[in-house]
């Protein structure tokens, strides 16, 4: 279900989170969203998914999330472990085309992660391509989704938006 | 899907591997794409994407003897690191590419990807037409014929990088990053247990035959398990009649059938704690092929089979 507004506490990470370490190859067989939400970043942050069942949580990366591999499982181990959205430097750039085809936010800012903490809590508004911040509450304006890609996050993923519309189409849909 | 007369100049192809920057050495825009935009590729035959700045690599200089394109590139990748090709492309040019074989230029082109590069290029010549001819000579006659026209100009570049390989020794990425390189001399003498030769980045006819070249009458360290796996059954199958496979076999190697295998920590090779490995796949992730306290070198096949002979890592020149 699209939020154009979401909110969420920062769960911050460093540099070059590859693929692997986000999902690791030896999980690839598995289809159940349940278990492969279960091994999410498990390589790197032990019971991960357990750390964010309670409360809405946004990942805050810093440059190259998500470098590495094509794998899906990625983006969707995150998104079905309940992330609500991922706020890094930079994304290896597979991972950033198959976090929004399958509708998990992803945004761009430089030193995003030098202005929040861990817990922090933030807002996101996709559409205005806003970031709220608090304690001072102040906003930050990031780069923000062509039409077409907002589409197709607002349909849930590149499958729903196909399935809506039968092709790709674009602007102001 | 060169082999099978699938990829020609100027197509724009997409797989579901990231690795798919490879068939750039054929003047392919190729990328890599997730499971989900393969099916919407099947669906409708469109794909959206943002259009990337083009970086240049000029790679300059005689290569030296015992010098392979995997030594090239991680040194390459040293130096810019993983993520200055992030959202562009990459075209590499350069006296040094054009005298490296196909089988070699595809061994730049499949690393780019390390650089986070989305495709990369190389302008296709009579060594790309030359293999075309046999695996799509349909394609070939229409590419004889057309003229080539040099269309980019030197200020479309975002970016031009100028290298010279007349000096480069054999080069090691260390643990666990690929752009953590030594140049060899400073990473001799490291023990391993396991030495790969395989995969989409090294393990094509070239590479095995380098490796047949070294281990040729010798036998491979007693504590050190060399793994062939040869990058797709054709080469495995020419590798057998060439007679490097029995080569390898007579020293000890292990053979097993093309696939990705360990190279991700799937199988025929997985890593347990504390053991180290010497090979040439493109990824050396902190846990990739298997236990997360195992350590993973990367190096050209060369230095692989030098390794595998002496059970630590080792300089190939002195065995070629």
């Amino acid at each position: 279900m699209f939020e154009s507004i979401i909110k969420g506490k920062v769960f911050k990470v460093g540099d070059d989170i590859d693929t692997g370490q986000i999902y690791p190859g030896r999980y690839l067989y598995l289809t159940s969203p349940e278990e492969i939400a279960s091994h999410a970043m498990e390589n790197i942050i032990p019971d991960f998914s357990k750390k964010i069942e309670e409360e809405d949580w946004i990942i805050v990366g810093r440059k190259n999330f998500g470098c590495g591999s094509s794998r899906e499982h990625a983006p969707r181990a995150i998104l079905c472990a309940g992330i609500k959205a991922i706020v890094a430097e930079s994304f290896g750039r597979i991972f950033y085309r198959n976090a929004i085809n399958i509708g998990l936010p992803v945004l761009k800012y430089p030193d995003i992660i030098k202005k929040v903490h861990q817990g922090d809590l933030i807002k996101i508004n996709l559409q205005d391509g806003l970031i709220t911040l608090y304690n001072p509450e102040r906003k930050i304006s990031i780069e923000k989704y062509p039409p077409q890609l907002l589409s197709i996050l607002k349909s849930g993923g590149l499958i729903s938006y196909l399935k809506k519309f039968g092709e790709y189409c674009h602007l102001n849909k | 899907m060169p082999e099978e007369g699938l990829v020609w100049p100027g197509m724009l192809l997409v797989a579901t591997d990231s690795h798919t920057t490879t068939h750039g050495a054929f003047g392919v825009f190729s990328t890599g794409i997730g499971a989900t935009d393969m099916a919407a590729v099947l669906l409708t035959g469109e794909i959206w994407f943002r259009v990337p700045e083009i970086i240049k690599i000029n790679i300059r200089g005689k290569i030296g003897k015992g010098i392979m394109a995997k030594d090239i590139i991680l040194y390459i990748i040293s130096q810019l690191g993983t993520d200055v090709a992030l959202y562009k492309a990459i075209e590499f040019d350069g006296e040094a590419v054009k005298e490296l074989s196909l089988d070699e230029r595809l061994v730049l082109c499949n690393m780019s990807v390390e650089m986070g590069a989305k495709a990369t290029y190389i302008r296709p010549d009579e060594k790309v037409m030359e293999y075309i001819s046999h695996t799509n000579p349909k394609k070939y006659k229409k590419f004889k014929s057309v003229k080539r026209i040099n269309n980019i100009n030197s200020d479309e570049y975002e970016f031009v990088y100028d290298f010279d390989i007349s000096e480069l020794e054999p080069q090691v990425a260390l643990p666990h990053r690929v752009d953590k390189v030594v140049s060899v001399s400073q990473a001799v003498g490291k023990p391993i247990h396991q030495a790969l030769i395989g995969t989409c980045t090294g393990g094509r006819i070239d590479d095995i035959k380098i490796a047949a070249q070294i281990l040729n009458g010798k036998r491979v360290y007693p504590s050190v398990r060399l793994l062939i796996i040869p990058a797709s059954h054709k080469i495995l199958q020419k590798c057998i009649e060439l007679g490097y496979m029995q080569t390898l076999l007579d020293a000890g190697a292990t053979l097993a059938t093309p696939s990705c295998g360990p190279c991700l920590g799937a199988h025929e090779g997985v890593l347990s704690g504390g053991e180290a490995c010497i090979s040439t796949p493109s990824r050396n992730f902190h846990g990739r092929m298997g236990s997360a306290e195992a350590k993973i070198f990367l190096s050209s096949p060369a230095t692989v089979s030098a390794s595998a002979l002496k059970g630590v890592i080792t300089d190939p020149r002195e065995y070629l």
